[in-house]
This record gives structure tokens, sequence and C-alpha cells, in this order.
């Protein structure tokens, strides 16, 4: 079912016109209301009567993840605080979190995303849909209820954490759609299928997104649960989970384009591509007050087309992630720096150690052990000293990273030295 | 007097046991007891060797994390009760074992390698109760037929 049919079946010219008349209200609004942005845009020598069109969106300076940081907390909000009703966060690369905010609008538009996502995957007021993703300051989990509450569904609230209690209301309630990470589907299925219970639930839909994963995983949930799967795509810096999602078709994931207006741009000469090739996928806020940003880059890669889908839908759609520009890694839904790792370790000791990351996927969980190596000043003959240097490094690299952690102590130099940039990560887990 | 022990950390990984005591040979380093602890990822080799600075050098050289800890080793005779005695002793006074392993000899006595809470404590204590302890020429030279 399509959600919004006017703004998501609209004609090219007809996104261009609306995109551009948000575009332009939008710059003008930033222009007189954050500082950080009026200063770039006048050290460039713009001003809010040269964007004209979303042609001009170009001649817009860029944004990243580090901005938002300099600008800790609230640095890029351009309203009141008096008109932010919600803040939410994601780590940051140094251990800062990236903080939004979001305006009773924003929510308002946050939710219809997400409804036109859920619509999309077949769901609806009849559907009783458990939201799997964490509850707090992570997007997922808030983001996909309010949503499902705006779509009509029932929705339960389950966040993470207790996969029999999760099985058990599946069940017992008779759930019939489900939001989490794909991994964490991929586990509940197996769990469900060692306990024979696979034939007993009423399963028909999963909204899986919050890490990378295949198509191969997703035939994989669809065949064992016997459900459709679809891909849900977001970040909290441009909105939450809901900034794009896929149809039945999966032809590429539908970017909602009244609201965001996607790019992709070469990330080392910061040209844009163009359609179909792959690049760094950027997006403009067009619709959001509280924390809008100019052309965003996500850091991921992807491609992106403008063809009319089978669907009818007529947004834009972007492939399929082909990676990431930089070294971030998704792990259980939590970004994970390989600095912060290394600012973590910092703290316990007087000087960088070597450390080395491997993510592994286990039972379709993902796992990271963090291998760090017995330097002189941490040895000691007692076992029971490196048992608390263990926990020690556990303890700091825990609450840095906000994951549970596998430390291994390892000899001295068997970390592999690289010239140049260091290795620092062994992905093991197979997205294929 | 307290002696070195060679302590050396070994990942569990193929061959690195091996590799260490090849070290040790190829620079005519005798061991004259060990004690080898294990965990999950790790083991942790303790050794009493004919000499100790230039073990641990060798070691560090190939690039073991290795160090010298002092520890003593206590003479006790091979009959049933000495070691509950000498333990009582040190336990009286309030002195903790951290970890202990015995040097072995072929003769009528046996020594006892501790490492203990409190050395200089012990070493008083076990001084007034008429135990031994070795010097440390004897104990690194213990189980070395190449020096006799």
């Amino acid at each position: 079912m399509i959600w919004n049919e006017t703004k998501e079946c609209m004609s090219r010219d007809e996104i261009h016109n609306l995109q551009s008349a948000r575009l332009k209200k939008m710059v003008s609004h930033v222009y007189h209301n954050v500082d950080f942005y009026r200063n770039k845009m006048q050290q460039m020598g713009l001003e809010p009567g040269d964007i004209k069109s979303i042609d001009d969106l170009n001649k817009l300076p860029f944004t990243t993840k580090n901005d938002l940081r300099d600008n800790y907390p609230f640095g890029l909000f351009a309203v009141p605080q008096s008109e932010v009703v919600r803040i939410h966060a994601s780590s940051g690369t140094t251990g800062k979190a990236t903080v939004v905010g979001y305006t009773r609008k924003d929510i308002d538009l946050w939710q219809e995303c997400v409804a036109r996502v859920l619509a999309m995957a077949g769901i609806g007021a009849h559907d009783k849909i458990q939201v799997a993703y964490g509850y707090g300051l992570f997007t997922g989990g808030l983001g996909l209820h309010y949503g499902a509450e705006n779509l009509g569904a029932t929705v339960i609230p389950m966040s993470t954490g207790n996969t029999q209690k999760l099985i058990t209301m599946m069940q017992d309630f008779g759930a019939t759609a489900i939001a989490c990470t794909p991994s964490y589907l991929l586990h509940i299925a197996e769990t469900l299928e060692e306990a024979g219970k696979l034939g007993e639930i009423q399963l028909k839909a999963a909204i899986c997104g919050a890490e990378p994963w295949t198509e191969n995983m997703r035939k994989e949930i669809e065949r064992k649960l016997n459900i459709k799967a679809f891909d849900i795509y977001g970040l909290s810096e441009i909105l939450g989970p809901g900034v794009a999602a896929d149809c039945e078709y999966h032809k590429g994931l539908h970017v909602y384009e009244d609201h965001f207006v996607p790019e992709i741009i070469n990330p080392d000469t910061l040209e844009q591509c163009k359609e179909g090739e792959v690049g760094e996928l950027v997006f403009t806020t067009i619709t959001k007050e509280a924390i809008p940003l100019f052309r965003y880059r996500t850091k991921d890669l992807t491609s992106i087309t403008y063809d009319k889908c089978e669907c009818g839908r007529t947004l834009a759609r972007i492939d399929r992630f082909k990676g990431r520009s930089d070294d971030m890694l998704i792990i259980r839904g939590v970004n994970v720096f390989p600095s912060q790792v290394e600012a973590a370790l910092l703290e316990i000791g007087e000087t960088s150690p070597h450390y080395m990351l491997i993510v592994d996927r286990i039972n379709n969980l993902d796992v990271l052990e963090v291998q760090v190596e017995v330097e002189e000043r941490f040895f000691s003959d007692e076992i029971k000293e490196l048992e608390k240097l263990t926990q020690k490094i556990t303890h700091v690299l825990q609450s840095a990273l906000g994951l549970s952690v596998k430390v291994k102590l390892v000899e001295p130099k068997t970390i592999q030295r690289s010239e140049g940039k260091a290795k620092r990560v062994i992905d093991k887990r197979v997205l294929v | 007097m307290v002696i070195k022990q060679l302590s050396v950390f070994i990942e569990n990984r193929k061959g690195r046991l091996e590799r260490v005591t090849e070290t040790l040979m190829e620079h005519n380093i005798n061991i004259a007891s060990f004690s080898l602890a294990d965990t999950s990822e790790y083991g942790m080799l303790r050794m009493i060797v004919s000499n100790p600075e230039e073990g641990k050098k060798v070691l560090k050289e190939e690039g073991f994390s290795a160090m010298l800890t002092d520890v003593i080793a206590v003479k006790i005779a091979q009959k049933p009760g000495t070691l509950h005695e000498v333990l009582k002793v040190l336990f009286e006074e309030s002195i903790s074992v951290e970890y202990m392993y015995t040097l072995a000899t072929a003769g009528e006595n046996t020594s006892i390698i501790m490492k203990l809470s409190n050395l200089q404590a012990a070493l008083k204590v076990l001084d007034v109760n008429k135990y031994e302890v070795s010097t440390a020429q004897e104990a690194y030279m213990l189980n070395n037929s190449s020096c006799e």
C-alpha cells in the first residue's frame, strides 16, 4: 500500500518544484538562525538569495559528523530550545555523542516517513508490530514506535535484550510484524527453529535496518520465517530510521525526497557523481526545523537512480550500500569507530598501545573482540593481575562504545604493523 | 635471599612455548625448574634459569613480554608434613602465597619456589623458624649437569 500517494508518486517536475521551494525557505531560515552555517556561507561569499532552486544545491557547504561534534551539543540547532520536544544522540568518533533535536513538526514528519515505510511493507492498522530496536537515545526504537502508532498498528515496544520474552510475546500476542536489525532477526529465527516453534508464529513482515545486510541475508530470513523482509535506512543526523526504505520489488531504497534531498558525490573531489555512479551519499534536509543540515556527508557509499519504480513510486532510489568512505563499523546497530577504541585505551596507558578489532558474526550475532598487546608496563607474572587488566580494558571499552566487548591479551608485536595507515580492523562477517 | 624468576607471557598459539625453550637453548640458558599456568587465552611460564638477566634479554629480543620477579626458594625435607609446616609458619604471620611450585632436585631435600605477599617478612620468619632458603647462585645452578 502507498501511504501518501500525493508525495510518493509525484512527477519528477513536481518533485523539482517542491524541493526548490522548500530548499529556498530552509536556506534562508538556517542563514538567519545558525551561526555555523551563516559564517560558512559568508566565507564562501554566498547569500540565501543565491540559492534559487534545487539545482543550486551544490553551491552550499558540506556538513560532517565533526561539525556536529565541534558544535556539541546544541550549536547547530535552528530553533529556540522551547520548541525542541525531543533529543536523540548517537556515538561520535571520539566518544563525544552526536546530538540531534526534534520539534513537534519534526516528530510528525518522522512518524509520517516511518508510516510510509511500514505501509510499503504491507503493514497496516490490523497488524501487531514488535519493535525490537533499542529504546532510548538511539533513534531506532522510538522512531519505529511513533511511525507504527501513526499507521494505526498495535505497537509492542520490546526494545532489545530478551529474546525469550520476545518469542513468548510473538506467539502469545500473535505478532504479525517485527522491526529489528537483520542479524538479530536471524538469531530470533534460529532460536524459534531450535525450539520447534517456527510453525506457531503469525509473523508476515519484518522491517530491518541499522546495519548493513545483503540480499542473501534477506532470502535467508524470508525462507526461515516464511515472511517478507524489507530494508529501512536512516541516520540520526538526518532523521533516524525512515529516510529511505525498499518496496516489494527490492530494487533500491526509495528516498523520501519531499523531505531529504540525496546527492552522490565523489568523496575525493567532492564533485557530484552521475546517475548510477557509486560515490558517497549526501543529504540535505529541506523540512526539518530543529537541526536542518546542508549536504550532510553520510560516508555511506552507494549509487542513485531516478527511474520510476515498478511499484509506482517516482522517488529516487539508492542502491544497496557498497561500504563506507570512513572506517566506521556498525556492530549490532551500534556505530563503532576504531578511534574510539584508541581513545579509550589511551585513558588506561600512557602511550597508544597497538590494538586490533576483530568483528565476527557468531550465531547471527555480531561479536567484537579487541586484541591488545601486553606491553612491558602492563605485564605481570601474576594471572590475577592480567585478569584485572583484561577486566579494566573491557570495562573502559564497553562504556566508551556502548557495546559488549571481548578483550584478548596478545603477545607484543604480534599485531600487524603496516606502513602508512594502520590496519586496525578485521571484519570476518560474511555479507555476501 | 631472594632469587630472580623469569616470567614469560605466552599466547595460546601454535609454536609459542617451543619458541621460548628454543631461544633459551640457543643462548645456552638452563631451566632449573618451571611452572606453566594456563588460562583460556594465554599461558604464564615461570622459570628459574641459570642466567635470568640474560634470559629476559634474549626473550625480549624475540618479542616476548618477559620480566624478572623476586621469589624465594625454601628448602624442605622430602617427607610428609613439611610443606604444611612451612606454610603454617607463613600464614601465622599473615603472609599469603601468590603462587608456588617446586624446585625439583634428586637429592634428599627439595625447594619450594614461592611468591609471597611480603618477601622480607617471610625471610625473617623463615629464618627465625630455622628454615634454609636457597641462594640465587644455588638455585640458578641446580639441575644443570653442564656446569658440574
